[in-house]
C-alpha cells in the first residue's frame, strides 16, 4: 500500500528538479491518505453492516419464534390481610372480573364480598336472600367464561345468581361497579322435595333454558326451567319441568353438565362416571375413571364444556370427552394425562379464553397445563396446604386465600397451546373421533380449540415439491445433458438463454396460468394428458428411428446436434394428436367423463386445482434452475476425459453414460437439491393452482396447502404477537432453514466438484 | 456407424440422444407455448369481435334470440352434456360443440356469460345495427339503439340516433373527464389539507401548545378550505347535471328496453359495421386505455395504470436503496476483506440467500420493518396520528425495503463477479502510478465494473417486478385510493399502500367476484408483465455478453 503521508521525496536527486515537498503538495498527499483511510473504514463498516443486516433475518425470525417454547411464569405480589377477612366465614368461591380490578368472595353464610384485587380493601357486600335457617352447602359454576353460579342450599333449594361488573366513566375515570343479579328470581328454586341439603349442584344455561342438577347422597334431581319474557309487559314467567333419570347406587361426588345440555356427567363411587344422555333420558354408560386405589377428588369442564378434567387423589389429572366409536355410539374416552405431584388434586381452574387449566393440590402445589398441547407449563408451590384459588378471565392473575391471607400472583403464560407435539404430532382434538394431524387456526366462536399442526402443511409442501420434481428432474437433466454434450454450439447459444429466460418468469404468471388455464384444461382433457405421457416418448423414439432410415442425402444435410430442433414439430404433432383423441378415449374408456369415472369407479376424489396442475406449473418453474446448474456441471467436464473415452472406441452415448455423467453427477445432484429448495419455498404457484385445503393425502387429483402458501394466506389476518402469528413465523423459519441448508450443501458439493475438475 | 436394423440403432445409443433431445424440445415448447397462450389471449381481448345474433332453440322450449360475442368454442362428449341434465338427444355424433357467449347486460340477465350448445344455435347473423355499450357499471350492454333523449325528451330515434349518440357521447365524456379531475385532484387536495390540519391540531395539543391563537389560526384555515370545498361542490353538482342531461334507450335481445344516462357510458360502438381499419383504430384506443386508465368495476374493466405506476415507483425506490448497499458490500467482500475461509463462508451464505423463498422475506418485512421499525417511527414522529398507524402498517416504503433485502444478494453477487473479472494488471498499473487504493477503486476499477453492477441491478429490478408473495404482506392492495406520487405535500407518500401488477393478476384472477369477465384482462396484464421482465432480462444478458467481449480485449 502506498502510504503517501509518510513518504518524502526530496527534490534533491529528482532528475526533473521538481520539488514534491511544497506545503501544498504535502497537504494534498495528507488529504489523499486521509481519504483512503476513511474509504477503508467506510467500506468495511458499510459492508459488514449490510452482511449483518442479512443475517438479521434469521435472528429476527428466531426471536419471534422462541417465546412460544418458554413455559409459564408466576410472580408473587404482596399479600393482603384485610380486616374484613377475619370474620367473613368459610370461603366457598373466589372470582376475579375481566379487568383484574375487582374480586369476589362467596362465604358459606351466604355473604358475597367484593373487594379490590390489588390491596384487598372491601368495596361492597351483598347478603344473599337465603331462607331462614338455610346455609350454602354446594356451589356449581356454569361453563368457564360465564359468571353464573348455582348455590345448593341446606333446605334442598337452589339459588341461581350472576355476579356482574358494570364499567362506567364518571368524570372520565373508569369505575367498575360490582353487583349481584338473579336471572331466575331471588326466590330459591326447590330441587329436593324432602328438603334435604343438596351436596352437589350443577347448572347450564342454553338460551332461555336453564338446567339444574342436584345431588343428595346417591339421589339425583334434575329440573329444566324455561324463561319466557312477555314482549308487551316485560313480565317474566318461568316454566318448570322435572326430568326423571335412572337412579344410581353410589354416593355422588361431582356433577357436570355440558353447555348444549346433552350430557350429564355424574361422578360417583370411588372413581366412576355415569354419563346420562339428557335427550333420550337414559344412561349412556358407566365408565371407570381410574385404576388402582386412587379416587376422584376434583373435576371441572374445560372451556367449551366438551372436555372433562378429572383430578385424583394421586395427583394426576385426566382429560375425557365424548367421542363416536366405529358404530357411531358416543362414549366417554380418556384422552390424555397430566401430573401435578403426589398429593390429591383439590381444585381445577379452567382458563376462560383457552383450552388451558390450572390445578392445585392438597400440598399447596400449583400446576399450569394446556390440554391440546399436552403441556405442563409450570409446577410451583404456592401454599403449605390446601387453599382456595381463583383465576382471572384473561388468565393473567391468580388469587389464593390461604389462612386469612389473600395472596396474589401474576401469571405470565402467553403461549401455552404450542408444543413440539401440538406442532408435529398426532393430536386428539375435541369433537374428533380419533387423533389426527389438523391445521385449522381460526374460527368464529370463542371456545374454539386452535389446531396448529404443521404436519399437514409440511406434507403438502413435500407433496407439491415431489410432483414438481417428478416432472422437472428428468426433463431438466435430460435437456441439460443434451444441451451440454450433444447440441450443436450454434443452437446452444440460442437454447440456453431461452430456457434460462423461463427462470425469470414471475411465478405469479405461472400460477395464474396454472389456475385459470391449465386446471380447467386438464380437467377436460385428462385422458389426453395421460396418453401424452405415453405417446411423446414413443413418438420421439419413432421419429429418431425413422430419421436413421432416411437416405443419407437427406439425413446428412442436418448436422449432428440438431435433433432437438427436428423434434419440435414431432412433439407438437404428437401432442396435438394426444389431445385430439382425448375426447374419443374418454367416450370409449370412461363413459364420457373421466373425472366422474375416477370418483365413482375408483373412489378417487378429484379437485379441479390439484397436485397434477401444481406439479406441471411448479415443475415448469423449477426446470430452469435445475437445467442451468446441471448444464454447467456437464459442460465443464474436462474435454480430455471425453476425448480419451472416444479415442478408445466408445460411442458418444457410452462416453456420456460411463464417463461424463459419472463425473458430473455431484453437480447434477446439487442441481436437484437447488431445484427442490425452490419447489419447497414457492408460494404463488401453489397459492393459485391449488384449493389450499390442508389435507394429508398423496392423491395426485387432490390439492394441498403448503407452508409458504399458508403463511401468505393467514399472515395478514394474524394478530401480532399471538401464538398463531408466531407459528406462522416458525413456518417461515422452517422454510428458511430448509432452503438454506439445501442450498449450502449444493454449493459445497459444487465447489468440491470444481476443484476436482481443476485438478484433472 | 452402421445403421442396418433396429437393434444396432438401439445399441448405438441413439435412442438416448433422441430422448434427451426431446427433453430440450419439450422445454422449449412449454416456454414458447406459455408465452403464446398469454399473448394470444391477452392481446385478443381488445379486438372488437363481431356480435353474433342467433335463435337459440333448446328442444322442448320456445326459441329465443341470443346476442353476444363468441368467446370460446369447445368440443364436448355428448355423454357429458347429457349427464349435466341438458335435453340432448342421446343419439348422434360422439361430440357436440359448446360455445361460451358473452351476452353482457348483467343487470338484465344476471350474468355476463352464457354457455350454449352450438347445435341449437340457428340462423346466425351479424346485423350492422347491433350496438355495444361499455358502461361504467354493470359491464357491457349488447342491444339495439332505440332513441336518444335530452332531459327525457326524445331528440332522435331510428337511423338518425346513432349519429346523434356519437356526438353527445363525446360531449358527455369530455364533461366526465373534467368531473373526474375535479373530484380527484381538487377535492383530493382539500381533503388532504383538512387531514393535515387535524394532525397539526392534535400535535399542538399533545405538545400543550394549542392555545387560543393557534386554534383560531387553524379554524381560519379550516374555514377557508371549507369555503373552497363548497365552491367545488357546487361546480361538481352543475357538471353532474350536465353530464346526466342526455340518455339513450336500448333494446336488449329479449326485447326489454333499458334507459342509460350518457354519464354512465364509456364508449359505444357497432362492431359489425366497422371495417378492419376502424377495428384497428379501436384496438389501439383500447390498448391505450388499458395502460393509461384507472380500473373500473372491481378491477375487471378499464386500465391498470395505477398498478403499473405502483410497480414502477416501488421498483425505483428499491433500486435506489439496494444499489449503494449492494455495491458497498461487494466492494468490501472483494477488495477489502481478507480472503480466507470466512469470506468464503460469507460468499456462500450470500449466494444462498438468493435461493431463500421470497415469502420468508415477506414475513421478515412484516414483522421487522412494519411492526418493529414502523411502530417505533410512529411512536417517535407521528404521535398525533395515533391510534391510526402511519408507518406502522404495510406501505410503499416497507414494500421497497423488503424487496431491497430480497434482491441484495443478486446485486452483491453480480458486482463481485464484475470486480473479480477485472484483470490484476489494471489495478497494479494504477497503484504503481502512485494512486491510493480508493483512487484506484473509484477511478479505475468501479468504472470498469459498472456494467456488471448494471447487470446486477437490472436482474434485481426484474426479480422485484415479478415478486408478489412478500408484497402481499408488506404493502400491496387490490385497490389504492390514490397514487403514491401526487401534487400534495410531501408529494411522495411512502406510507401509502400501492397497487402492483403481479398482485393485480392474483387478485383479479382469483379473488374477483366475476372471474370470467376479468380473465382477458388478467391475460393482458400478465403479458405486459412478461414483456417488461423479459426485456429487462434480455438487456442484462446483452450487457453481460458485451462486457465479456470487452474484457477479452483487455487481456490481450
Amino acid at each position: 500500500m502506498n502510504d503517501l503521508a509518510k513518504q518524502s521525496q526530496g527534490s534533491v536527486g529528482n532528475p526533473l528538479g521538481i520539488d514534491f515537498d511544497t506545503p501544498a503538495l504535502k497537504r494534498k498527499r495528507r488529504v489523499r491518505a486521509l481519504k483512503d483511510r476513511l474509504a477503508r473504514w467506510y467500506v468495511s463498516i458499510g459492508g459488514l453492516a449490510v452482511l449483518g443486516a442479512i443475517t438479521l433475518i434469521f435472528f429476527y425470525l428466531a426471536h419471534v419464534v422462541l417465546p412460544m417454547f418458554q413455559g409459564a411464569e408466576l410472580q408473587p405480589q404482596d399479600a393482603a390481610q384485610p380486616a374484613w377477612l377475619a370474620e367473613a366465614g368459610e370461603p366457598l368461591l373466589l372470582a376475579i372480573e375481566e379487568q383484574n380490578q375487582v374480586a369476589m368472595r362467596l362465604a358459606a353464610n351466604g355473604r358475597i364480598q367484593f373487594f379490590a384485587l390489588h390491596d384487598g380493601s372491601p368495596l361492597s357486600s351483598v347478603e344473599l336472600p337465603l331462607p331462614a335457617g338455610a346455609g350454602v352447602v354446594a356451589v356449581g359454576r356454569d361453563q368457564p367464561g360465564s359468571r353464573r353460579i348455582a348455590l345448593g342450599l341446606s333446605n334442598g333449594t337452589v339459588l341461581v345468581l350472576e355476579h356482574n361488573y358494570r364499567v362506567s366513566y364518571p368524570d372520565n375515570v373508569k369505575t367498575i361497579t360490582p353487583q349481584v343479579d338473579f336471572p331466575f328470581g331471588a326466590e330459591p328454586i326447590p330441587l329436593d322435595e324432602r328438603g334435604r341439603a343438596l351436596e352437589h349442584v350443577a347448572l347450564s344455561l342454553d338460551g332461555d333454558s336453564l338446567l339444574l342438577a342436584g345431588a343428595v347422597g346417591p339421589e339425583l334431581r334434575l329440573v329444566r326451567l324455561t324463561r319466557e319474557e312477555n314482549l308487551l309487559t316485560g313480565e317474566v314467567t318461568v316454566e318448570r319441568q322435572g326430568i326423571e333419570l335412572p337412579q344410581i347406587a353410589d354416593p355422588i361426588r361431582e356433577l357436570l353438565l355440558d353447555p348444549r345440555q346433552r350430557w350429564l356427567y355424574v361422578l360417583n363411587g370411588r372413581a366412576t362416571a355415569d354419563v346420562f344422555d339428557l335427550r333420550q333420558r337414559r344412561l349412556n354408560g358407566r365408565y371407570p375413571l381410574l385404576s388402582g386405589q386412587r379416587e376422584v377428588t376434583a373435576a371441572a369442564s374445560l372451556l367449551g364444556g366438551i372436555s372433562l378434567l378429572v383430578g385424583d387423589s394421586g395427583g394426576g389429572i385426566r382429560q375425557w370427552f365424548m367421542v363416536r366409536d366405529a358404530e357411531g355410539n358416543a362414549r366417554l374416552q380418556a384422552i390424555r394425562d397430566f401430573r401435578l405431584g403426589d398429593a390429591a388434586i383439590r381444585q381445577i381452574l379452567p382458563e376462560e379464553r383457552r383450552k388451558g387449566f390450572l390445578a392445585l393440590d392438597d400440598a399447596g402445589r400449583l400446576g399450569i397445563f394446556h390440554s391440546t398441547a399436552e403441556r405442563t407449563l409450570l409446577v410451583e408451590p404456592v401454599a403449605e396446604g390446601p387453599v382456595l384459588a381463583a383465576l382471572s378471565p384473561r388468565a393473567s392473575r391468580l388469587l389464593v386465600e390461604d389462612g386469612g391471607q389473600l395472596r396474589r400472583f401474576v401469571v405470565d403464560n402467553p403461549h401455552p397451546e404450542i408444543s413440539w407435539r401440538a406442532l408435529w404430532g398426532k393430536v386428539w382434538y375435541e369433537n374428533y373421533d380419533k387423533p389426527g394431524y389438523v391445521w385449522q387456526s381460526t374460527s368464529a366462536n370463542t371456545d374454539f380449540e386452535p389446531k396448529l399442526s404443521l404436519s399437514p402443511l409440511a406434507f403438502g409442501t413435500l407433496k407439491a415439491a415431489f410432483y414438481a420434481m417428478l416432472l422437472a428432474a428428468p426433463l431438466a437433466i435430460a435437456a441439460a445433458i443434451y444441451t451440454a454434450y450433444f447440441m450443436a454450439p450454434r443452437l446452444r447459444t440460442k437454447v440456453k438463454p431461452a430456457i434460462e429466460l423461463m427462470e425469470a418468469l414471475p411465478t405469479v404468471i405461472l400460477g395464474f396460468f396454472a389456475g385459470l388455464f391449465l386446471a380447467p384444461f386438464l380437467e377436460n382433457h385428462l385422458p389426453g394428458i395421460f396418453s401424452l405421457l405415453l405417446l411423446v416418448p414413443l413418438g420421439i423414439l419413432l421419429a429418431g428411428y425413422l430419421w436413421s432410415r432416411l437416405p443419407d442425402a437427406l439425413r446428412l444435410r442436418v448436422a449432428d446436434g440438431w435433433e432437438a430442433a427436428l423434434l419440435i414439430p414431432v412433439v407438437l404433432g404428437v401432442g396435438w394428436f394426444a389431445l385430439a383423441i382425448s375426447g374419443h378415449l374418454e367416450n370409449w374408456l370412461f363413459g364420457g367423463n373421466m373425472r366422474l369415472w375416477l370418483s365413482n369407479e375408483l373412489g378417487i376424489p378429484f379437485d379441479q386445482r390439484n397436485a397434477l396442475v401444481v406439479g406441471l406449473a411448479m415443475g415448469f418453474a423449477v426446470i430452469p434452475n435445475i437445467y442451468s446448474i446441471a448444464e454447467d456441471a456437464v459442460f465443464s467436464v474436462p474435454k480430455s476425459l471425453t476425448f480419451g473415452s472416444l479415442a478408445l472406441g466408445a460411442t458418444p452415448w457410452q462416453t456420456l453414460t460411463r464417463v461424463v455423467i459419472l463425473t458430473a453427477s455431484p453437480g447434477i445432484f446439487s442441481a436437484l437439491m437447488i431445484g427442490m429448495g425452490r419447489a419447497v419455498g414457492e408460494t404463488m404457484i401453489v397459492l393459485m393452482a391449488t384449493g389450499n385445503t390442508p389435507i394429508m393425502d398423496a392423491n395426485i387429483f387432490e390439492g394441498m396447502r403448503t407452508l409458504a402458501a399458508n403463511v401468505a394466506v393467514e399472515m395478514p389476518e394474524s394478530e401480532v404477537g399471538s401464538s398463531h402469528y408466531r407459528v406462522l413465523f416458525l413456518a417461515a423459519l422452517v422454510l428458511l432453514l430448509f432452503t438454506f441448508v439445501m442450498n449450502t450443501l449444493a454449493e459445497l458439493i459444487r465447489q468440491r466438484l470444481r476443484s476436482r475438475y481443476a485438478s484433472l | 456407424m452402421k445403421r442396418n436394423d433396429l437393434k444396432s440403432w438401439i445399441k448405438s445409443g441413439a435412442p438416448g440422444v433422441w430422448m434427451s433431445g426431446g427433453a430440450v424440445a419439450i422445454a422449449i415448447i412449454m416456454t414458447l407455448g406459455l408465452l403464446a397462450v398469454i399473448a394470444v389471449r391477452g392481446l385478443g381481448h381488445f379486438w372488437p369481435a363481431d356480435v353474433l345474433e342467433s335463435d337459440y332453440r333448446i328442444p322442448g322450449q320456445e326459441p329465443r334470440v341470443l346476442l353476444g360475442e363468441v368467446v370460446e368454442v369447445e368440443e364436448v362428449p355428448r355423454a357429458r352434456l347429457l349427464a349435466s341434465g341438458l335435453p340432448v338427444a342421446a343419439a348422434g355424433g360422439e361430440f357436440m360443440t359448446r360455445e361460451l357467449l358473452k351476452v353482457g347486460n348483467r343487470d338484465l340477465f344476471g350474468s355476463d356469460f352464457a354457455w350454449v350448445v352450438g347445435e341449437w344455435l340457428a340462423n346466425p347473423r351479424t346485423p350492422d345495427e347491433v350496438l355495444v355499450v361499455e358502461r361504467r357499471e354493470w359491464g357491457n350492454f349488447y342491444g339495439y339503439l332505440v332513441n336518444v333523449k335530452q332531459d327525457g325528451q326524445v331528440v332522435a330515434s331510428g337511423a338518425a340516433a346513432w349519429a346523434e349518440l356519437q356526438e353527445r357521447l363525446e360531449r358527455a365524456n369530455r364533461l366526465q373527464a373534467r368531473l373526474e379531475r375535479l373530484q380527484r385532484r381538487d377535492i383530493g387536495a382539500i381533503n388532504h389539507g383538512l387531514e393535515r390540519l387535524r394532525l397539526k391540531a392534535r400535535k399542538l395539543e399533545l405538545d400543550g401548545r394549542l392555545d387560543a391563537a393557534a386554534q383560531a389560526d387553524l379554524e381560519a384555515e379550516r374555514a377557508e378550505l371549507g369555503a373552497r370545498y363548497q365552491a367545488l361542490e357546487r361546480q361538481l353538482g352543475e357538471l353532474r347535471r350536465q353530464v346526466d342531461r342526455d340518455s339513450i334507450t336500448l333494446r336488449a335481445s329479449d326485447g326489454r328496453e333499458r334507459e342509460i344516462g350518457l354519464g354512465k357510458v364509456v364508449r359505444a360502438y357497432r362492431p359489425n359495421a366497422m371495417s378492419t381499419l376502424d377495428k384497428l383504430g379501436f384496438y389501439a384506443g383500447k390498448l391505450w386505455e388499458f395502460v393509461s386508465d384507472e380500473p373500473r368495476e372491481a378491477n375487471t374493466e378499464g386500465g391498470i395504470f395505477p398498478a403499473i405506476f405502483g410497480t414502477v415507483i416501488m421498483v425505483i425506490i428499491m433500486a435506489v436503496i439496494v444499489t449503494p448497499f449492494g455495491v458497498v458490500a461487494a466492494v468490501y467482500l472483494r477488495e477489502y476483506a481478507r480472503q480466507g475461509p470466512l469470506t468464503r463462508v460469507i460468499r456462500i451464505a450470500v449466494n444462498n440467500l438468493a435461493g431463500v423463498p421470497s415469502i420468508v422475506y415477506g414475513v421478515f418485512g412484516l414483522g421487522f420493518f412494519v411492526y418493529v421499525l414502523g411502530g417505533s417511527l410512529d411512536r417517535l414522529f407521528f404521535p398525533e396520528a395515533a391510534p391510526a398507524p402511519t408507518f406502522g402498517t404495510p406501505g410503499l416504503l416497507w414494500a421497497s425495503l423488503t424487496l431491497a433485502i430480497l434482491t441484495l444478494p443478486v446485486v452483491i453477487v453480480a458486482t463481485e463477479e464484475g470486480l473479480a473479472r477485472i484483470p490484476r494488471a489494471v489495478r497494479e498499473g494504477s497503484l504503481a502510478l502512485g494512486a491510493t487504493k480508493i483512487e484506484t477503486l473509484w477511478r479505475v476499477v468501479i468504472p470498469m465494473a459498472s456494467p456488471a453492477m448494471m447487470t446486477g441491478l437490472i436482474l434485481a429490478v426484474a426479480r422485484a417486478a415479478g415478486e408478489v408473495a412478500p408484497l402481499m404482506l408488506v404493502g400491496v392492495v387490490k385497490l389504492a385510493p390514490s397514487l403514491p406520487l401526487d401534487a400534495n405535500y410531501p408529494y411522495l407518500h411512502l406510507d401509502q399502500k400501492i397497487m402492483h401488477l403481479g398482485f393485480h393478476i392474483y387478485d383479479v384472477g382469483f379473488q374477483s367476484p366475476n372471474v370470467e369477465a376479468a380473465r382477458p384482462l388478467v391475460y393482458a396484464t400478465a403479458l405486459l408483465l412478461v414483456v417488461v421482465i423479459a426485456l429487462l432480462n434480455l438487456s442484462a444478458v446483452y450487457i453481460r455478453n458485451h462486457l465479456r467481449e470487452k474484457y477479452k480485449a483487455l487481456e490481450h
